[in-house]
């Protein structure tokens, strides 16, 4: 059951009721699909934008930096900030207001930290469904920020309208380690720390990288400051110039189609989880659990177990009908 | 998937004092707790700290001072927070915070003081227990 209100709370942009139904999504389950599904129509306005890169990049002093030119655009900004959860734990440190402490006493600006909480490919659905949440209570732009180290970013990235990779001088080999998933997501590449020695051969070896087919969308490499907000304008710009290319460009290509294609994929799986732990016995996945923590079970046959349970529950519903 | 609801918690300094150690020590031992710990850094101000708490939906914050200051900072926070309805969340305070002041932080809401010798397992503690019999 929705809390009372709570979606149109949400929709009339009151700051209790965004932060109150980001906690409900980020925890999931069948009360957040539903408010979800109905704050999702009123969240097709905004632009959803991801900032990836290595830890230390300088992503949360740059999104500060983004947040306040757009903010001097007239535009009203929302930030999600994910950070790790402590696998040892399952408690996070979530420090990214430090570096966003100019924003602290914008009320255009909404901020909210989420930890990864070891979902591995919830954490796409959860970092969606806040974003739904900003979209949908008005905000203009939303900036979301993720340590991009795995596939877990990379399924974030299919999440978001423009992503943007943020690499800086100096990292050598994490380019190469980069190659491979999130430099071919990237819409956008930023050279952050443009003082420091080494970012105009980072951005000279990015061009290589952003080359893209006739007719595609041309991948711009910027170079930006935080520090100094050098080149943040630009970049602000640039992110305009790809939801104007978005827009524009109604026959979508090859790409698009495929990572549309992985984000239904995504929010029916989602979907089904919410069904199979409503419909099968919580005893029976208590038990499952309770044999996979001992060791007597292997996870990926708990979970075929589960999902047989789970079309047994559906076969049951369809013969009584 | 339905995740546990975790334990989220504002560590945040108001004030002009920028000795931040203990409350970094604080930080890092609640979230060896397993808690969600947010750390806005040094010199908040009362609002910024209350707008914090709101937007992080937090169930706890934490509010440390070193500077003397406590009693118009952490009562102005009180009010803010007030002021946004979040009165039910639960303020502890810690610090260097003179035992004869207690009794009046926990009259405006404080509703516990964690002075220096503090166990940081006691604080952990104290959150689990406030925060679940709030259910």
């Amino acid at each position: 059951m929705i809390i009372e209100g709570l979606d149109e709370a949400v929709l009339a942009g009151q700051p209790r009721a965004m932060a109150r139904a980001i906690t409900l999504a980020e925890i999931g389950g069948e009360d957040a699909a539903q408010l979800i599904e109905k704050l999702r129509p009123a969240a097709r306005r905004g632009h959803l934008i991801g900032l990836t890169g290595a830890p230390g990049s300088g992503k949360s002093s740059l999104i500060c930096k983004l947040a306040m030119e757009f903010r001097a655009r007239g535009r009203s900004v929302g930030v999600i900030a994910v950070d790790p959860s402590s696998p040892f734990s399952g408690g996070a440190v979530l420090g990214d207001r430090v570096r966003m402490t100019e924003l602290a006493s914008d009320p255009g600006v909404f901020v909210r930290s989420m930890a990864s909480r070891g979902r591995t490919g919830g954490l796409a659905a959860a970092v969606e469904d806040a974003a739904v949440v900003l979209r949908a209570a008005g905000k203009d732009i939303v900036l979301l920020e993720t340590v991009g180290v795995g596939q877990g970013e990379v399924d974030v990235a299919s999440a978001v309208q423009t992503v943007v990779v943020v690499l800086t001088p100096g990292m050598g080999d994490e380019i190469q380690s980069l190659k491979a998933g999130l430099l071919e997501v990237a819409d956008i590449y930023v050279v952050n720390k443009s003082d420091l020695i080494g970012a105009d051969s980072v951005a000279r070896s990015l061009q290589a990288a952003a080359m893209q087919p006739e007719g595609a969308w041309t991948r711009p490499v910027l170079q930006t400051s935080a520090i100094s907000s050098e080149g943040v304008p630009a970049l602000a710009n640039a992110i305009d110039g790809h939801r104007e290319y978005l827009r524009s460009h109604r026959v979508p290509s090859e790409q698009e189609i495929r990572l549309t294609y992985k984000s239904i994929l995504s929010i029916a799986g989602r979907q089904l989880i919410a069904q199979l732990e409503s419909q099968v016995e919580p005893k029976q996945l208590k038990r499952l659990a309770a044999e996979v923590a001992a060791g007597t079970l292997e996870p990926r046959d708990a979970a075929k177990e589960a999902v047989s349970l789970f079309l047994e529950v559906q076969f049951r519903l369809a013969t009584i009908k | 998937m339905v995740e546990d609801k975790k334990i989220r918690v504002l560590v945040a300094k108001p004030g002009l004092d920028g000795h931040d150690r203990g409350a970094k020590v604080v930080v890092r031992a609640l979230r060896d707790a397993g808690m969600e710990v947010i750390y806005t850094g040094i010199r908040q101000t009362p609002q910024t700290i209350a707008d914090a708490a709101l937007q992080e939906d937090v169930d706890v914050i934490g509010l440390s001072s070193l500077s003397g200051a406590h009693m118009s900072l952490f009562s102005r926070v009180m009010e803010e927070l007030n002021r946004r309805g979040l009165g039910d969340v639960v303020v502890i305070a810690g610090g260097i915070i003179p035992d004869e002041d207690h009794e009046e932080l926990k009259s405006i809401g404080v509703r516990a003081v964690f002075g220096p010798g503090s166990s940081t397992q006691d604080v952990a503690k104290y959150i689990k227990t406030a925060v679940g019999s709030q259910g």
